[in-house]
């Protein structure tokens, strides 16, 4: 297998299952199958383009300073496309706050996945209209989240009927840092203790900020999950047809009763971190340069075109990507600014007299600097 | 009807009405279920209820608050036991960060109905990290509100109006008042959960506790008595939102106010209710409002806890000082 020596696993115990190598050929797994058809490939294709447009524009909009801060998913559409794409409307999934692909495909528009970055926002969607919790940025807390939830669809008997119209699933996203947070090795034992229909989907991509992934954790990620009593598997995180494949598989799994998955999808960040980071301080362009070779998209693009897809459909989906590039920049210069006295009304359900009266003083300090316009 | 029981008995009533109540309502901690928890508070309830409602959790407090998230997530309403108040910082993180803010972040769309219940304070000769009081850093976190009850008619509603509460709910129980009994009425409509209560009246200076300490100021309250001053008592019950109207109006009667808790002073509830007093009743006052308070210490060893707690002495010391000044 081309793609599958890691240097932390050199044994090969964790071999990467690959179902599209980086040169765009489908190759076959002992246990592993893209199920869907070249349609269906070409809307994950779709998919990958859109996602990495909308990472484009956002990096763009914080140059030129309309956002704050931007967390680009560079290099990682695979793993979120592949991943998202093997979710049912049940199931819910529970990000970190890089996951701009996966929000595309939970049907949560991209200009609002901005209002968090723009300050604007500290969420920005229904969690529960698009099973697509908010952003989480305390890193490794929403995998607990994710395993709550769980364990509540197994209260409510929504696992195991086999029913694949109504049987649910969790997935939780998690990056490789995060696995040195005492909450995410929390969740992985309470998953497996109450058995918990859930799948930990930490995307590997080399880095936690500047601290590369053998600075957080020695051995496979994927190894972690038998020391819990579930399995672990590793996954070619730019191949979005194994991403796909193994999700599906796992998520079937954790629907039908069976329990926790760990999949660790092997990828790389090709961005920062955020924008506010300078990753040439802590790694060399070569690794940059090997990893451009193993794209996520141009491997679909060239299986595609080997399949004989016709120039326009890349010709029209350009023209898609770019009417989504303008429908952030206009939506994000117009999110409206927060009103700081409409926040009062939400810290609780029940409210409190005490915020009632400092939301009172300072509509009425406010009120007070407003010049009064018959007057001026 | 009125029945005598324990402050303890009267968690355990009130959690088993609303378990009644509501089949959302899930129970959640170490040891709640077949032990019953190690205070026996959850006694008989996974017995009656079963594992899917009274689930012993795995030792792991982040996790117990953390899951319960995911749980509410679901409509669930989740209430924990978190064994001691000296294992709840392993859980401070998701209390602070996810609990406290889930329902501002995501502009109300996302209620988080958790009831924290935390054992706190010490007088029990336990050891380390089982005698804390942190409940002033919870009381400052915006988006989470905190009670403590004294004793089991309240033990007995307030925890079924905190498990109804939408909002979370930290519970401070005083631990070593769970033995105490006391007549718990189910049939009269309670107070508000988050009401303060004039325990006992007085004309000439005004005592402000909550939990364990009401209990101390009502037999200051009653040495003081004999020796002919007047001592009001007002139980807080409601630490976040803060109900001070009627220590207000006690203290613009009696003009001295002292505030009393075993957690440490600097920075403690004592410094934010004096606060307060002093700006609605500055011209009221007879004298500057005195906090009695455990040290700034950690928690002690247990065999100068009493020294390091308020007591009887302490609290008629600060009435005599302040009546005197």
């Amino acid at each position: 297998m081309p793609d599958a020596y890691v240097a932390d696993d050199p044994a090969g115990a964790f071999p990467l299952v690959q179902l599209l190598t980086p040169e765009g050929e489908r190759v076959s797994h002992a246990d592993y199958a893209y199920d869907g058809d070249d349609d269906t490939i070409r809307g994950l294709f779709r998919d990958l383009v859109l996602s990495r447009r909308i990472d484009f524009e956002a990096h763009a909009l914080q140059r030129h300073g309309e956002l704050g801060l931007w967390a680009p998913a560079l290099g990682q559409e695979a793993a979120q496309i592949g991943s998202g794409r093997a979710l049912l409307p049940q199931d819910f999934a529970f990000p970190t706050y890089r996951e701009h692909g996966v929000a595309l495909c939970r049907g949560v528009d991209p200009a609002l996945l901005l209002g968090l970055f723009r300050g604007v926002e500290l969420g920005g969607w229904d969690p529960a209209e698009h099973g697509f919790a908010l952003y989480s940025i305390v890193i490794g807390a929403q995998t607990l989240h994710a395993t709550g939830y769980a364990m509540g669809l197994t209260l409510d008997g929504e696992v195991g009927r086999n029913d694949p119209e109504r049987d649910a699933a969790v997935i939780a996203y998690f990056g490789d840092g995060a696995t040195s947070q005492g909450d995410v090795n929390e969740a992985f034992d309470w998953a497996a203790v109450f058995n918990a229909p859930v799948v930990f989907f930490c995307q590997n991509n080399q880095y936690a900020i500047s601290a590369s992934t053998e600075r957080n954790t020695r051995g496979p990620i994927a190894q972690r999950a038998g020391g819990f009593g579930f399995d672990g598997i590793r996954v070619d995180g730019n191949d979005v047809l194994a991403c796909h494949a193994v999700t599906t598989a796992a998520m079937q799994k954790a629907r039908s009763g069976e329990g926790p998955t760990l999949i660790e999808a092997y990828t790389y960040r090709m961005g920062a971190h955020t924008t506010s980071d300078d990753p040439t301080r802590y790694r060399d362009s070569s690794e940059v340069e090997t990893w451009k070779l193993k794209d996520p998209i141009e491997r679909v693009k060239r299986y595609l075109l080997t399949q004989g897809t016709p120039q326009e459909f890349f010709d029209e989906l350009d023209v898609e990507a770019d009417e989504l590039g303008k429908h952030l920049r206009e939506t994000c210069k117009s999110l409206p600014d927060p009103d700081l006295a409409a926040l009062f009304d939400h810290v609780y359900v029940d409210g409190s007299t005490e915020l009632e009266e400092q939301k009172a003083q300072y509509v009425a300090f406010r009120d007070s600097l407003e010049p009064e316009g018959s007057e001026s | 009807m009125s029945t005598k029981m324990p402050l303890g008995k009267g968690l355990n009533a009130g959690l088993r009405a609303a378990m009644e109540a509501d089949d959302k309502v899930l129970i959640l901690g170490e040891d709640v279920g077949k032990l019953g928890g190690v205070f026996r508070i959850t006694d008989g309830l996974q017995k009656d209820f079963g594992e899917s409602r009274v689930i012993d959790a795995p030792l792991a407090e982040s996790g117990i608050v953390g899951t319960a998230v995911g749980l509410a997530f679901r409509g669930y309403r989740p209430v924990l036991e978190i064994q001691f108040d000296g294992f709840v910082y392993p859980a401070y993180d998701q209390i602070v960060s996810q609990v406290a803010k889930l329902h501002f972040r995501s502009q109300g769309r996302v209620k988080m109905p958790i009831v924290i219940r935390i054992p706190f304070g010490g007088g029990i000769g336990a050891v380390e990290h089982h005698s804390e009081s942190p409940e002033a850093q919870f009381a400052l976190t915006a988006g989470l509100k905190v009670v403590s009850c004294s004793n089991a008619n309240d033990a007995y509603w307030m925890i079924q109006q905190a498990i109804a509460s939408d909002d979370p709910v930290v519970f401070m129980e005083p631990k070593r008042r769970y033995w105490d009994q006391g007549e718990v009425d189910t049939d009269s409509e309670p107070l508000p959960l988050h009401a303060s209560k004039v325990v006992r009246a007085g004309t000439d200076a005004t005592l402000i506790a909550y939990g364990p300490m009401v209990k101390t100021c009502l037999e200051s309250a009653e040495a003081a008595a004999e020796e002919g001053t007047s001592v009001e008592v007002i139980d807080l019950r409601t630490l976040s939102p803060l109900d001070l109207a009627p220590v207000f109006e006690s203290v613009r009667r009696t003009g001295h106010a002292i505030v009393v808790h075993e957690a440490s002073q600097t920075l403690g509830l004592g410094a934010e209710i004096s606060s307060r007093i002093t700006e609605s009743c500055f011209y009221s006052l007879e004298a500057p409002v005195i906090r009695v308070t455990g040290y700034d210490l950690p928690y002690p060893p247990s065999r100068v806890e009493e020294e390091f707690l308020p007591g009887l002495d302490r609290v008629l010391e600060a009435v005599d000082r302040s009546l005197a000044y």
